[in-house]
C-alpha cells in the first residue's frame, strides 16, 4: 500500500513537471534538428538553424533592438522605482497607502490593456510608433514591479545609517548616492534584472506600438507566420536562454545572503 | 560667567497631539560630561534628536556655541551622534566610515586616512582600518561609531542609549573607556541612558528626566544623596519611601507623623502638607535600634546575597504597604521570616515635598 502511494507520488511528479517542462524540451531539442521540419524523427544534432538565425540580419537587428529595449526600460524602471520607493519610505505622504497601491497597480493589468490604452495615448499625442513607445511601454509595466521590490527590502534599519550620514555632512544628493543605493544595492540589482526578463520577451505591448524597427518577440511572431521550422526553435531557445541566464542572476542577487 | 557651550531654553516638543518635552531648559558647559537619564517615554532620547538636528522642537530654542541652532540640519550644526545601533555603512570599510565625515569635508584622502588612523587608535581599534563592519563585534562597532563620530572634532557629541546593545561586562568595560576618551579629547559629551549605574559611573552632570520635564540635575553624588523629588529618589538608586503628612514646622525642624510614629528632621515645610520620606538602602539599620531615629518592626520577606552585601526587602508589620529596602553586610544573619527592628539616623532621612 505504502509502496502503491509512493509510486503514485512519483508518477504524479513526473507527470506534473513534464507537463511544465516538455514544451521547453521539445522546442530546444528540435532547435538541434538537421532536417528542415521541426517534427519527430530527432535527425541531428546540429547546429545548422543556429547558424541561420545568426546570419539573417532582420532577426539579429531585432535582437539587438530588444536588448536595447531591456536594458534602457529596464534602467529608467528601476531609477523611478527606486526614488518612488525612498520617497514612500522616507517621508510621511498623505494618503500615503493609497498612492502606494495605486503605483502597483498597473501588475494587475493585462498588458494589452496597458499596450492599447498607449496607443490610443501616444496617438493623440502624436508619439509615432517606435522602439522607444514600447520602451516606455515597458516602463510602465516594469516600474512598479521594481518600487515593489525596492520598497519591501527598504526597512527602518537603513534610517540611521542614512541620518548619520546627513549628520556626518552629507548632501541629501550625496546620502542617495553614497549610501542608499550602495546599501540597496541587491534590490536594485534585482528589480534591474527582473525587469530585463519581462521586457526581453515581452510580445503585446511591442506588438502594437512598433512598426518598422521592432524586437525579437515581434520579429519571432512574424517569422511564425510563414510557418513553424528548426529556425523558430533555434531563436526561440535563444530568447529562452537569455531569459534564464537573466532569473539566476536575479535570484542571485536577491535571494544571495546578506552579511550580517 | 561664560555663556554654556549648549544653551537650550524653554524647548517643548509634541509628536502629534502628544506632548513629549514640556518646557526643558538646560544648559552644557564645555568639556563636561552630561548624562540624561530616565525611562522610556521620559523624551531623553527626543531632547538629544532635538540637539543633533534630527528633530526641530514644537517651541523653544537650542543655541550651540551661542548660535541659534533650533532649526540647522544636522550636517550643519557642530554636533555629531553616535546611534544606538551603531548605524556604521555596511558597504564602506572601517577606514571608509571613519573618514567619511572628512570627506564630506573635502579632505584629500591621505590626511583622511591619516586621521582616521588616529582617530580608531584613540578608540584602541588601530588593527581594524581595513576590515568591514560586519567582521567586527558589537564593542568594536561601538568604538568604530564613537571614531567617526569624534574625528570630525564636533563641539558636542551626542550618544544615544551607546552601551544599550552590549552585554553587562562589555557595558562596564566601555563605560570606563568612553569616560577616558572624554577626558582625553576633551569634547562635550552629551550621553542619554535609563541605567543609572552607568549615569553615576560616567555623568559629570547628571539630568534625571521623567514624562518630559527635567526632574532634577547636578553632580550624581549630589543627586544620589539629596534627590530633589521622589521620582528621582526612586529612578537614581532605590530608597525606602514613607508618606506623612507634617504636624508641626518650626524653627527648621519638620515634625511628620508617618505610618511608623511621628518622625521630626530638619527642613522647610508648613503644617498639614503631605510629603514624602526617601531612606536610601545603605542607611537603613536593622537589628537592635542603634539609629536615632527608630521605623518600628518589619517582617523579613527576601534576603538576596550580592556577593558584597545582602539586599533586605521587608514588610513594616505596623503598615504592610510599607516595604524597606535595606543594604545588609555579607556577612549578617538576617534570614526571611524574621522580625527585627529597623531604625535609620535622622541625617540620612531626605525630606521630599509631594
Amino acid at each position: 500500500m505504502r509502496a502503491a502511494i509512493r509510486l503514485a507520488a512519483w508518477v504524479y511528479a513526473i507527470a506534473i513537471y513534464g507537463f511544465i517542462f516538455l514544451p521547453v524540451i521539445v522546442l530546444v531539442l528540435f532547435s538541434l534538428q538537421a532536417t528542415s521540419f521541426p517534427i519527430p524523427p530527432f535527425t541531428g544534432p546540429s547546429l545548422r538553424w543556429y547558424q541561420a538565425v545568426l546570419s539573417d540580419a532582420r532577426l539579429t537587428s531585432a535582437l539587438l533592438n530588444s536588448l536595447l529595449v531591456a536594458v534602457l526600460s529596464s534602467l529608467a524602471s528601476v531609477t523611478l522605482g527606486f526614488l518612488s520607493a525612498w520617497g514612500f519610505a522616507r517621508f510621511v505622504l498623505p494618503g500615503s497607502a493609497i498612492l502606494r497601491g495605486l503605483i502597483t497597480l498597473p501588475l494587475t493589468v493585462s498588458y494589452l490593456i496597458i499596450g492599447m490604452g498607449l496607443l490610443v495615448l501616444f496617438n493623440w499625442a502624436g508619439v509615432p510608433k517606435s522602439l522607444l513607445a514600447a520602451g516606455i511601454g515597458h516602463v510602465v509595466i516594469n516600474l512598479p514591479l521594481c518600487f515593489a521590490i525596492i520598497y519591501s527590502q527598504m526597512g527602518d534599519h537603513q534610517i540611521n545609517i542614512e541620518r548619520a550620514a546627513r549628520d556626518l555632512g552629507a548632501a541629501e544628493w550625496k546620502v542617495l548616492l553614497m549610501i542608499t543605493v550602495p546599501v540597496m544595492a541587491p534590490a536594485i540589482f534585482a528589480g534591474f534584472f527582473l525587469s530585463m526578463t519581462f521586457s526581453w520577451d515581452e510580445f503585446v505591448i511591442s506588438f502594437l506600438l512598433t512598426r518598422f524597427e521592432t524586437t525579437l518577440p515581434v520579429e519571432i511572431w512574424n517569422l511564425l507566420r510563414s510557418g513553424l521550422n528548426p529556425k523558430t526553435n533555434a531563436v526561440g531557445s535563444l530568447v529562452f536562454a537569455v531569459s534564464i541566464v537573466l532569473v539566476v542572476l536575479f535570484e542571485l542577487t536577491l535571494l544571495r545572503r546578506k552579511p550580517a | 560667567m561664560s555663556a554654556p557651550l549648549v544653551d537650550i531654553r524653554n524647548v517643548s516638543h509634541r509628536f502629534g497631539q502628544l506632548p513629549v518635552l514640556k518646557n526643558v531648559s538646560l544648559a552644557i558647559e564645555p568639556g563636561s560630561y552630561t548624562i540624561l537619564l530616565g525611562p522610556s517615554g521620559s523624551g531623553k532620547t527626543t531632547l538629544l534628536s532635538i540637539l543633533g538636528g534630527f528633530v526641530t522642537p514644537s517651541e523653544g530654542k537650542v543655541f550651540i556655541r551661542g548660535v541659534d541652532c533650533t532649526a540647522v540640519p544636522p550636517a550643519k550644526r557642530p554636533t555629531t551622534t553616535v546611534f544606538q545601533d551603531y548605524a556604521l555603512f555596511p558597504h564602506m570599510s572601517v577606514g571608509g566610515n571613519v573618514g567619511f565625515g572628512l570627506r564630506m569635508q573635502g579632505v584629500d584622502g591621505a590626511t583622511r586616512a591619516a586621521k582616521a588612523r588616529e582617530a580608531l587608535a584613540l578608540v584602541g581599534l588601530a588593527a581594524a582600518f581595513d576590515k568591514k563592519p560586519h567582521q567586527l563585534s558589537g564593542g568594536q562597532r561601538q568604538r568604530v561609531a564613537l571614531a567617526r563620530a569624534l574625528v570630525i572634532e564636533p563641539a558636542v557629541l551626542l550618544l544615544d542609549e551607546p552601551l544599550g546593545a552590549l552585554d553587562l561586562k562589555l557595558r562596564r568595560q566601555m563605560q570606563d573607556e568612553l569616560k577616558a576618551i572624554q577626558k582625553r579629547v576633551g569634547t562635550a559629551f552629551i550621553h542619554v541612558t535609563h541605567d543609572q549605574e552607568e549615569a553615576m559611573a560616567l555623568a559629570d552632570h547628571c539630568v534625571v528626566m521623567n514624562d518630559g520635564r527635567i526632574e532634577d540635575e547636578g553632580s550624581p553624588e549630589r543627586v544620589y544623596a539629596r534627590p530633589a523629588t521622589r521620582f528621582s529618589a526612586t529612578f537614581m538608586g532605590e530608597s525606602t519611601i514613607l508618606a506623612g503628612s507634617v504636624t508641626e514646622a518650626r524653627n527648621g525642624i519638620v515634625t511628620a507623623s508617618t505610618a511608623v510614629g511621628p518622625i521630626s528632621l530638619p527642613g522647610a515645610s508648613h503644617a498639614g502638607a503631605k510629603v514624602t520620606l526617601a531612606i536610601r538602602p545603605e542607611h537603613l539599620v536593622l537589628g537592635e535600634a542603634k539609629g536615632d531615629v527608630a521605623l518600628g518592626m518589619a517582617k523579613i520577606g527576601d534576603v538576596v546575597f550580592q556577593g558584597s552585601f545582602k539586599r533586605v526587602l521587608a514588610i513594616s508589620t505596623q503598615d504592610t504597604a510599607l516595604q524597606f529596602i535595606a543594604k545588609a553586610p555579607a556577612s549578617a544573619t538576617v534570614q526571611a521570616g524574621d522580625t527585627i527592628q529597623v531604625s535609620c539616623n535622622v541625617q540620612d532621612i531626605i525630606l521630599l515635598a509631594d
